[in-house]
């Protein structure tokens, strides 16, 4: 029997989550406390950035998951333009606000570790352009979803927004990087991560890596069942005036 | 200029849906070379999302249409006239997409011979209506699909588009036809009220439809 | 293919047509620069290549939203979805008409506005280098975006807010030419860059646009 498509299904899908969504609630609750508590009380001060360095604990899942987010926002868009799964679309569309606010906190937390360590609260690094190019991909793929009224249209449009936009998202990745090396000579501003990351940290960061994970499904099964529910209210009051 | 004894639109077991939530259902129809059909029933039953259908612009939820290749020429509310083009310039555009030659007999057909050289933002409601029917003729299309053609025209030209029908249909050509008065042809007719799609009850595969939430 | 090309630059020429209207825009935003910059021409020189290739590109983008809507709101493009046509030649065939009355005529304009703003000397051949090669990838996604925003009411600003992201790349390499060839610095690779987009963009784009066109048109 159990073919991954069976849980296409919305009701087939609303049925498994509603199973599966406390225990995942709580596994990300306990992760992410066990995460941050040991990150941020149990690790010591970074000789050189002090305090500030454990903002990292916040800022590097975020980071993590505003890209993942949009690549599992472009993987079930490529789903629904194959196969045609309502359910896939619409997790798409459930993922993409969650996206949106990762990016958010990876560029706001960056600039609040920024201030500290390099002195300003922005700068056109490539990496940091790169996050602020996302998050306006971002928000033109939810405008759209807003825009749209009838929602197999706007599943359709979003999509293949969404995989034109990674193919684009792609290159301003490397348009950014040439840019800035065209401006200034050598990464002065570079946020390698390896070298900041000494192994007392990187356990704590890997649990709230994980954390964060688990958060972003726990709210894209929640998120996908209430679109579920949107469109079933939906399609219940056409029934309604149609009958 | 004849179309041919192939040319036959059949419409097997359609399906249809507007906005995601099926409308009509279980149609079957044939529309021979030579024949009209006139579609008739409420407004909002379905019939322009049926003509839209059958011209290919969306796919049906299920069913087969099968029609001979480019051989559908569609006309709905709109005419897809340029203001600023005038009359000649904008059939010359239709007849160069279609690949065809000569505009003379579409413009003798609907009696627009006079205006040849107006903007056709400069015409009135009724030859706006009689230039968009032409672009039919200029296609050379045999099926005719046509969403309430007669709008906005008098009596006089509604004679001349029922004249331009049977002229078409004398030479081979076929008509389906969505339209609340009688054109004095010779057609069968479909009322489509008795198609309208059942909710929930789908004898198809609803899967793709908000159907499928419920 | 011809007779879509035809009309559409007859509808352009015309009355109404909006051919001048990009151009008109362009020289204001570049007019504009200096009194929110200075008069220095040091500092305008150097900037110069950068806000020449913004102007364009906002230039472009006013009259994105006209290559699709006019034939969608009077029933033309239901008509050419059901013509001979394929509807990956009919966005093509938009995009090309906008690039020539919209890309070509900056091309062509913006030396002209690059001695107001004292563009270096050796810049003037970038300049038109890097526009002819950068904004026919302009038009090609505006006409993406186009296709993507065409039946909505108040789609404009959708427009802009889905098109810009998309031209991130293209500005930046188109810009950096400019801006390299003006200072002398080596420009093969943004210039390999930029017309390796255009070239991708005019290739595989338009199939994206028909789909986006037609699920639009169901």
């Amino acid at each position: 029997m159990a073919s991954i498509w069976e849980y296409a299904n919305p009701v087939k899908f609303i049925r498994t989550s509603e199973m599966v969504l406390p225990w995942v609630s709580i596994l990300a609750t306990i992760t992410l406390v066990v995460g941050l508590v040991w990150g941020f009380f149990f690790t010591p001060d970074d000789y050189r950035q002090g305090a500030t360095v454990k903002i990292i604990y916040l800022h590097v899942p975020a980071a993590l998951m505003a890209i993942n987010v949009w690549f599992m926002m472009l993987v079930t868009s490529l789903i629904w333009l194959v196969r045609r799964h309502h359910v896939s679309a619409l997790a798409a569309k459930a993922a993409a606000p969650v996206g949106i606010i990762m990016t958010v906190i990876a560029l706001i937390t960056g600039a609040i570790w920024g201030q500290p360590m390099w002195g300003t609260w922005w700068a056109w690094d490539p990496r940091l352009t790169s996050f602020l190019i996302l998050f306006l991909f971002y928000l033109g793929y939810i405008a759209l979803w807003e825009a749209i009224d009838n929602p197999d249209t706007a599943a359709d449009l979003t999509s293949v927004l969404c995989l034109v936009g990674s193919v684009f998202a792609i290159l301003s990745r490397y348009a950014v990087n040439f840019w800035n090396q065209g401006l200034h000579q050598g990464a002065s501003l570079s946020l390698d991560k390896k070298e900041n990351v000494a192994d007392v940290f990187s356990t704590p960061l890997y649990i709230c890596m994980v954390g964060f994970g688990l958060l972003f499904i726990a709210l894209v099964f929640l998120r996908t069942r209430t679109e579920i529910h949107k469109r079933r209210t939906k399609a219940l009051l056409a029934r309604e005036r149609l009958g | 200029m004849g179309y041919g004894r192939h040319m036959t639109l059949t419409v097997t077991d359609l399906t249809i849906s507007r906005g995601g939530i099926p409308v009509l259902e279980g149609l079957n129809f044939r529309l021979d070379a030579g024949r009209a059909l006139v579609l008739r029933g409420p407004n909002g039953v379905g019939k322009t999302t049926l003509l839209r259908t059958v011209a290919g612009l969306q796919p049906p939820v299920t069913g087969q249409i099968t029609n001979p290749p480019e051989s559908i020429a569609y006309a709905a509310h709109s005419d897809g006239l340029k203001a600023t083009l005038t009359v000649a310039e904008n059939l010359h555009f239709w007849a160069d997409i279609f690949g065809t030659k000569g505009i003379d007999k579409a413009l003798a057909g609907f009696d627009l011979e006079g205006l040849v050289d107006r903007p056709a933002g400069a015409l009135s409601a009724g030859q706006k209506r009689r230039l968009g029917l032409a672009r039919l003729l200029v296609s050379e299309r045999s099926i005719w699909i046509l969403d309430e053609p007669t709008v906005s025209l008098d009596v006089a030209s509604v004679a001349m588009f029922a004249d331009a029908v049977r002229a078409h249909l004398a030479t081979g050509g076929s008509a389906l036809i969505a339209t609340h008065i009688d054109l004095g042809l010779d057609a069968d007719v479909l009322d489509v009220g008795p198609f309208r799609a059942v909710p929930g009850s789908g004898s198809g595969d609803f899967d793709g439809l908000d159907e499928g939430f419920l | 293919m011809i007779a879509l090309l035809s009309r559409d630059m007859k509808l352009a020429m015309r009355a109404g047509g909006g051919f001048g209207l990009g151009l008109a825009f362009f020289l204001i935003v570049t007019v504009l620069v200096p009194f929110g910059v200075g008069p220095e021409s040091g500092l305008l020189s150097k900037i110069a290549p950068g806000i020449l290739w913004l102007g364009a590109l906002l230039a472009c983008l006013l009259s994105l939203d006209r290559i699709l809507a006019l034939d969608w709101e009077d029933g033309s493009l239901d008509l050419l979805a059901t013509s001979p046509l394929p509807m990956e030649a009919v966005v093509s065939v938009k995009a090309l008409a906008h690039w020539i009355t919209t890309g070509l005529p900056l091309t062509l304009a913006a030396p002209l506005f690059g001695l107001l703003l004292s563009l270096p000397e050796a810049g003037y051949k970038w300049l038109v280098i890097s526009l002819i090669l950068g904004t026919p990838a302009l038009s090609v996604i505006g006409t993406f975006g186009a296709a993507l925003t065409v039946g909505l009411k108040r789609g404009g600003l959708l427009l802009s807010l889905l098109v810009l992201p998309l031209y991130v790349p293209t500005l930046i390499f188109g810009a950096e030419l400019a801006r390299r060839g003006a200072v002398g610095l080596e420009t093969t690779t943004p210039m390999l860059m930029l017309a390796g987009i255009t070239a991708g963009t005019i290739a595989l784009l338009p199939f994206a646009s028909a789909l986006v066109l037609r699920v639009n048109l169901r």
